[in-house]
């Protein structure tokens, strides 16, 4: 269904949302940072910001989440869940790349033998509203990485940005509960031939240069090669990659205890971090920086797609843009397809 | 689950043994498990730890599990007094291929405290309802020291039965000591059990698993036959958390037990 938001409805609009959902939106915390928050005043919501440096990855997997509270009490101990979400969610504004990785990381998480239940409660109760993105950054590369930047896929609605207006459609049963939305109108032809236009305009941008597509088999061949002793190079271990990551999804699990009372909480974890795989004797199977850069890029590009059929990276760009020594994913992937790495003598830089 | 014995099993104070009780008779109806597979326990406030369960499905109605005093979880299950109550999240894990042994001899190799999973499959196949379904069952059991060896009492029982083969031997003996003095991966060289229908078990400290591999080579084991169980640090134990992974396999899920011609085709990252 092709319908259309005019752009001065849109508070009213968000403000209709907040009263029936806990409404869930970009929201700028300092100038240049913003995050996915719950929207308690439309005003709050900030679109400025062509994708939130924290992924919508938060809403399903926070950074850090209570699994269950626990009392001390002599011999009966008492444990209260806390997975339960009580009232329906709704996403908005996430881009197609983010949306991509939350079902990326759906298949982990919601699997056949093991459902997790935190995940997967938050997954069910919420609708989600893709937003387009027509000024994709020059670190983008969603199209090399399987998506693109109107990918519907995952999306119940999808928003494009049409300057007076935004153009809507309804693309699942979740969707079609608003066919009869007071604030959408009919769009006309103008509009298709207007998306039509924005769209071509963002594939040229984002382009399909990085050849991520065959990088599983290259990897298999590549084995323990030169590529793995200078990659890592640059890396010092910052770990800021893995958490910003939309698809990354490995977590801790600690008890924070207060005497008699506590929690046991889930951290996001980073397979960056020298600790993640350091064993109690003091065995490391992964002791250096090369071991670790090892595993998050064979887990994106190898060992995910042996599982899933797909790679573990969505194109998002955020782990160039955030890297704090400029190690680009890209750069990496490039290397791999080709004999002789231009460049790769002299490491990352 | 409660704590119902407890007891310190080598002379380092190192080792303890735990044996747990179901608060409801449902739980331990329900819980069944292979050997090899292995528990999440916890204590509240101090967090989980994943172990081999060390008793035998054919012991019903309690589990046991050997506990080596490592870390803050380890300590605190050190600690805890006999009636204390504990969590578990279990079983996990693939566990010994049982069935593929069926009809064949089985060679069990173990050293140190990594013997508990090794004492469950050793124990289910010398039940009477099972010693059947195996030929011949030999086991090589090493330890540093003689006051290092667990389940002391059984391995005399052991010792004294004619349908187990049992070499127990010790890196260092002390006065006491009557046994083999030697390497693990020597006495199974001086031993030299047939490969010929034959199944191989292997599990201790990775520098006596790198060691006996070649050994079992020569003895012209197949890689398909030579199975072993891996240790990972672990939190979820069900392929979620992501950290325990070899490649593209979860030690949690896959694992832990893999056999040799698995792990050739994994990355040397264990």
């Amino acid at each position: 269904m092709k319908l259309k938001l005019n752009k001065k409805d849109f508070k009213p609009f968000l403000q209709s949302l907040i009263e029936e959902y806990d409404l869930f939106a970009p929201v700028q915390l300092v100038e240049g940072v913003s995050v996915f928050k719950k929207i308690d005043h439309p005003d709050e919501v900030d679109l400025s910001t062509p994708n939130p440096q924290k992924p919508a990855k938060e809403l399903f997997f926070p950074q850090s989440e209570t699994m269950f509270r626990y009392e001390k009490a002599g011999e009966k101990n008492k444990m209260t869940s806390t997975e339960e979400v009580k009232r329906e969610r709704i996403l908005f504004g996430a881009r197609p790349c983010d949306i991509e990785a939350i079902s990326i990381i759906e298949k982990v998480f919601v699997g056949e033998e093991c459902t997790d239940v935190y995940f997967f409660e938050k997954r069910k109760k919420t609708t989600i509203i893709g937003l387009g993105c027509n000024h994709p950054l020059s670190t983008c590369f969603c199209s090399s990485a399987g998506g693109d930047p109107f990918l519907r896929a995952g999306s119940d609605l999808f928003f494009i940005d049409l300057g007076e207006a935004y153009f809507v459609e309804l693309l699942t049963e979740k969707g079609m509960v608003f066919h009869k939305n007071k604030f959408f109108k009919e769009a006309d032809s103008k509009d298709l031939t207007f998306v039509k236009e924005l769209e071509e305009k963002a594939f040229e941008k984002v382009g399909y240069s990085i050849p991520v597509d065959g990088i599983e088999k290259r990897l298999n061949l590549m084995g323990e090669s030169l590529f793995w002793d200078r990659v890592h190079e640059i890396c010092m271990g910052c770990r800021i990659c893995t958490y910003l990551c939309p698809t990354c999804h490995c977590f801790d699990i600690v008890d924070e205890d207060e005497h008699q009372t506590g929690q046991r909480v889930r951290n996001w974890d980073s397979c960056l971090s020298s600790l993640y795989s350091l064993e109690t004797s003091g065995h490391n199977p992964r002791p250096t920086t090369r071991e670790r850069t090892h595993q998050r890029l064979m887990h994106k590009f190898n060992y995910y797609p042996k599982h899933f059929g797909q790679v573990a990276c969505v194109g998002c760009g955020r782990c160039i843009l955030y890297c704090p020594v400029h190690f680009d994913i890209r750069q990496a992937i490039l290397w791999t397809s080709s004999k002789r790495p231009r460049g790769l003598e002299g490491g990352m830089i | 689950m409660v704590i119902k014995k407890a007891y310190v099993e080598t002379t380092d104070r190192m080792l303890r043994t735990l044996e747990l009780s179901f608060l409801k008779e449902e739980d331990a109806k329900d819980f069944r498990f292979i050997p090899g597979q292995f528990c999440e326990l916890s204590v509240l406030g101090k967090g989980e730890a994943p172990f081999g369960i060390a008793s035998s499905p054919t012991e019903n109605g309690s589990l046991k599990f050997t506990i080596n005093k490592a870390g803050v979880v380890t300590t605190a299950l050190h600690h805890l007094e006999e009636g204390a109550e504990i969590g578990i999240r279990g079983p996990l894990g693939n566990g010994y291929p049982i069935d593929l042994f069926k009809g064949k001899n089985v060679l069990v190799i173990g050293g140190g405290f990594a013997f508990t999973t090794l004492r469950s499959l050793i124990a289910f196949f010398l039940h009477p309802e099972n010693r059947d379904k195996l030929k011949d069952l030999t086991v090589i059991y090493g330890a540093r020291m003689p006051g290092l060896l667990l389940y002391k009492e059984e391995l005399k029982d052991w010792e004294k039965r004619s349908d187990i083969k049992l070499l127990v031997t010790v890196d260092w003996g002390d006065k006491d000591w009557e046994g083999k003095v030697g390497l693990v991966p020597n006495v199974l060289e001086e031993v030299a059990p047939s490969s010929e229908n034959t199944y191989a078990v292997i599990c201790g400290p990775p520098i006596m698993i790198k060691f006996t591999f070649p050994k079992l080579m020569v003895l012209r084991f197949p890689d398909e036959r030579i199975y072993t169980s891996l240790e990972r640090r672990m939190k979820c134990g069900i392929g979620k958390c992501g950290r325990c992974n070899i490649g593209h396999l979860y030690v949690c899920k896959d694992g832990p037990v893999f056999n040799y011609a698995q792990l050739k085709k994994l990355p040397k990252d264990y």
